[in-house]
């Protein structure tokens, strides 16, 4: 069924070589971006994120649970995402795909290793009682890279996060009915994905222009352009060059996409 | 006197809670609707008649319906697992049992409709929103059908029959008859009933339902004639 | 009793007139009224009401000619998406009769074709076959996905929409009924013909649209608007009517173009095509070649011209 026509793959490839894209942007240039944020009442933290065609949604919902023991004065993140049939054709009901799993894992990873979240402030005792944020990620249209959608749905989401003060007494947790506090977050980060289309790199991709790259890296960079996870996919090699190329194009429109945060 | 009756959101009896219908809202799915009911927010999308791999589903002289009711983890207070339970599937199976008698799909021999229901938030009264919206996504995907199925619930809270129960009204009411039907000809295609009723007052429920029903059925109808008519 | 007007926008369910009116496509009868069983616009005609689908998939009809996706080759067919619930086969013997060759030599997966429906079977499968002017494999140029529905609004009122299309943009189209559309030309026009293809998709059903193209048409590839003229391209009530494709002009352009790549095949020289194919085979039997293809009575001027 997705199976790509030859004369599709024919005319991206001949528009990328010609610097030109089939919806008329630069190689470098992101499609309409909308975050909207605290569109789910019943989680603490939710976005809703609109890049072009595509579609993803973002809840967050903590929980109080126990502490890895090599980590007991911090608490926890976890990131799932659904890929929900009803935004893709070839989407199917059942367990995360593959592909589902990895882009999970590449958005986790930027938000954890850039430490955005102070999580030794969700400690509520130490050894016991942390909190644990479930990101669950819904992708409900897919129009091409769900990378960055999601990148920029969860930190929205992030920064819309409440949480309600936990207390001990009598060494049981107590929440606080009225009292929240704003998750604590020093950072801001996206990610920028590039497909190799011919010999060039284009930012962004279209679905089509997915179907026919032979390759993808996902690139993710804080605000203060730290490079904090980097994720090499598709069936072809990158050169060195092309990756220094992203890199650095990524460097600068990452400071783009945050503003919209 | 029961009109005096006012509820714990203030609404009278028969007051549906605001609901909001749109049509044709995904790009990918062939038909596509959102719909929002007090808290409640859906989206479904519609995919086919497609061709279906799935041989042991498909029928020879008609195409058959598939339906996936699913909530958001997020979509309730404490966070649900992803993936099926045995509500969700139940609720799956009566929806497109809702649905089917609708449907005239004797032109689509062997193909497939797949009808996707998301919740991505709860607040009671999920499956009757998830199978009104679910109406309005399969005639935005052109599905050929004798009416537009809508649904709505009655109940018994305090000892009174009120129409569309809110999250709080379910778990503290009494009674919970949520129904479908065809507005056209009035037949009920989905009628389930839990807590205590007598018959007079299971009688009153479902004429209330019915009721709700059509108003609901009028928005639906807007919804439509909003996406496609002329400026 | 009727209870709706021509071209009124109906939903399902929606009771449209009593008995003395005859039930059509798009519409059902039931305890004495006739209702409508889509979302569309209401066409009456001689007391028969049909509803014209605003959308809906395409059910492959004998004689129908479409554009199909080559989704595998196997032993003896090649099996084509052609955009519908129905998926198409295309036999070998339909393009070499009795001849043994290597399909995916031919045709291979991905490759896009313009195909005629010669028959549909019980369960609906498409037979496929290239016997007709143009008919072949597709070389360069794009697809454009668009409702099938929205076929006849694309092609206008004989051919005024598609036409003026072709005129201002230079762009070669071929229209399939199964909603694909393929557009060659300049890189540029051929994603402006795009845009202009899913404008008029998107608003098919608003009047005064073969004047609203043409403006977006001029004001792309001219920066100014078209010079004031009574338009022979008059917004008729019946253009409303989306009527079954009229593909005869489209098939008198591929007429023409036949006529001009054989002129040009004779000037330079050429054998016929069938010892064309005859010395190909000799040749390299185990070089894809496209030009093997074709049915007997066609040839692929049509691919071969473009530019």
């Amino acid at each position: 069924m997705d199976i790509v026509p030859e004369i599709t793959r024919q005319s991206i490839t001949n528009l990328v070589k010609n610097d030109k894209r089939e919806d008329g942007r630069a190689l470098t240039e992101y499609r309409d971006i909308s975050i909207e944020t605290n569109v789910i009442s019943k989680a603490e933290g939710s976005a809703r994120v609109k890049l072009g065609g595509t579609q993803v949604m973002v809840g967050i919902k903590p929980q109080l649970g126990s502490p890895f023991p090599d980590t007991p004065d911090l608490g926890v993140l976890m990131t799932n995402c659904e890929m929900l049939p009803m935004a893709d054709p070839t989407f199917e009901p059942g367990p995360p795909s593959d592909d589902s799993i990895e882009l999970a894992r590449v958005v986790d990873r930027g938000i954890r290793e850039s430490e955005l979240v102070e999580l030794d402030k969700l400690c509520v005792e130490e050894g016991k009682h942390v909190w644990m944020l479930f990101i669950d990620l819904h992708i409900i249209d897919n129009c091409g890279n769900l990378f960055d959608a999601c990148e920029l749905a969860v930190m929205a989401a992030l920064k819309s996060t409440k949480l309600p003060v936990a207390t001990i007494v009598d060494e049981e947790v107590v929440l606080s009915e009225d009292e929240t506090f704003d998750l604590p977050i020093n950072n801001e980060l996206a990610l920028c994905t590039f497909v190799k289309i011919g010999d060039k790199m284009v930012i962004d991709p279209t679905l089509d222009e997915e179907r026919v790259a032979s390759a993808r890296l996902n690139v993710g960079v804080t605000k203060d352009g730290h490079i904090c996870s980097m994720q090499k996919g598709g069936k072809e090699p990158l050169t060195k060059d092309e990756i220094l190329y992203c890199v650095n194009t990524a460097v600068v429109k990452v400071k783009e996409l945050i503003e919209n945060l | 006197m029961m009109s005096e009756f006012i509820r714990k959101d203030g609404r009278k009896f028969d007051e549906l809670r605001p609901i909001k219908i749109e049509a044709g809202v995904l790009e990918r799915a062939d038909g596509s609707a959102y719909l929002e009911v007090g808290g409640n927010k859906i989206l479904v999308a519609v995919y086919g008649p497609r061709e279906s791999y799935i041989r042991r589903l498909l029928e020879p002289n008609t195409g058959v319906i598939r339906c996936r009711y699913n909530m958001a983890p997020f979509s309730v207070d404490d966070r649900k697992r992803p993936g099926p339970d045995r509500r969700s599937s139940e609720i799956s199976k009566i929806t497109a049992d809702a649905l089917r008698p609708a449907l005239m799909l004797e032109n689509y021999p062997r193909s497939m409709i797949d009808i996707y229901i998301e919740v991505i938030e709860a607040e009671g009264g999920t499956r009757c929103a998830g199978i009104t919206a679910a109406s309005v996504a399969l005639v935005d995907a052109g599905v050929p059908m004798k009416d537009i199925v809508v649904g709505c619930a009655a109940g018994k809270v305090n000892d009174e029959i009120v129409l569309d129960l809110s999250e709080y009204e379910d778990k503290e009411g009494q009674a919970d008859v949520p129904i479908a039907m065809m507005p056209r000809t009035g037949e009920i295609t989905l009628l389930q009933s839990d807590g205590n009723l007598t018959e007079e007052e299971f009688a009153k429920a479902i004429d209330l339902a019915m009721e709700g029903c059509l108003k609901v059925s009028e928005l639906q109808k807007e919804a439509l004639m909003k996406k496609y008519s002329t400026e | 009793m009727i209870y709706v007007e021509n071209k009124d926008l109906v939903i399902p369910g929606q009771i449209l007139a009593d008995e003395e009116y005859y039930s059509g496509r798009g519409t059902f009868k039931e305890n004495g009224k006739i209702c409508s069983s889509l979302m569309g616009l209401v066409s009456l005609r001689n007391k028969k009401l049909r509803v014209i689908p605003l959308k809906s998939k395409y059910v492959p009809k004998k004689g129908d000619v479409v554009i199909g996706k080559i989704n595998d080759v196997r032993f003896s067919m090649w099996d084509v998406d052609i955009n519908s619930p129905y998926s198409g086969i295309l036999p070998a013997f339909e393009v070499f009769g009795r001849e043994k060759k290597e399909l995916n030599k031919v045709y291979d997966v991905g490759d896009v074709l313009f195909l005629r429906v010669v028959d549909v079977d019980e369960i609906k499968k498409a037979k496929l076959g290239l016997k007709g002017r143009g008919m072949g494999k597709f070389k360069g140029g794009i697809i454009v996905d668009i409702a099938p529905t929205k076929v006849p609004r694309l092609i206008g009122k004989k051919g005024s929409m598609i036409n003026m299309i072709k005129d201002k943009t230079n762009c070669k189209i071929v229209v399939g009924q199964n909603g694909l559309v393929w557009v060659k030309g300049d890189e540029d026009m051929e994603q402006l013909t795009k845009n202009i293809i899913h404008l008029i998709e998107a608003e098919a059903h608003t009047s005064g649209l073969t004047n609203k193209i043409k403006n977006k048409l001029y004001l792309a590839i001219d920066g100014e608007l078209p010079p004031e003229e009574v338009d022979e391209v008059e917004e008729t009530e019946e253009e409303f009517v989306l009527e079954k494709p009229k593909l005869q002009n489209f098939k008198e352009e591929l007429e023409q173009e036949e006529r001009e790549a054989e002129e040009k095949k004779e000037k330079e020289d050429k054998p016929n095509i069938a010892e064309v194919i005859e010395e190909l085979k000799r040749k390299n039997k185990n070089k894809k070649d496209n030009s093997l293809s074709y049915g007997d009575n066609s040839n692929n001027s049509f691919i071969l011209n473009n530019k």
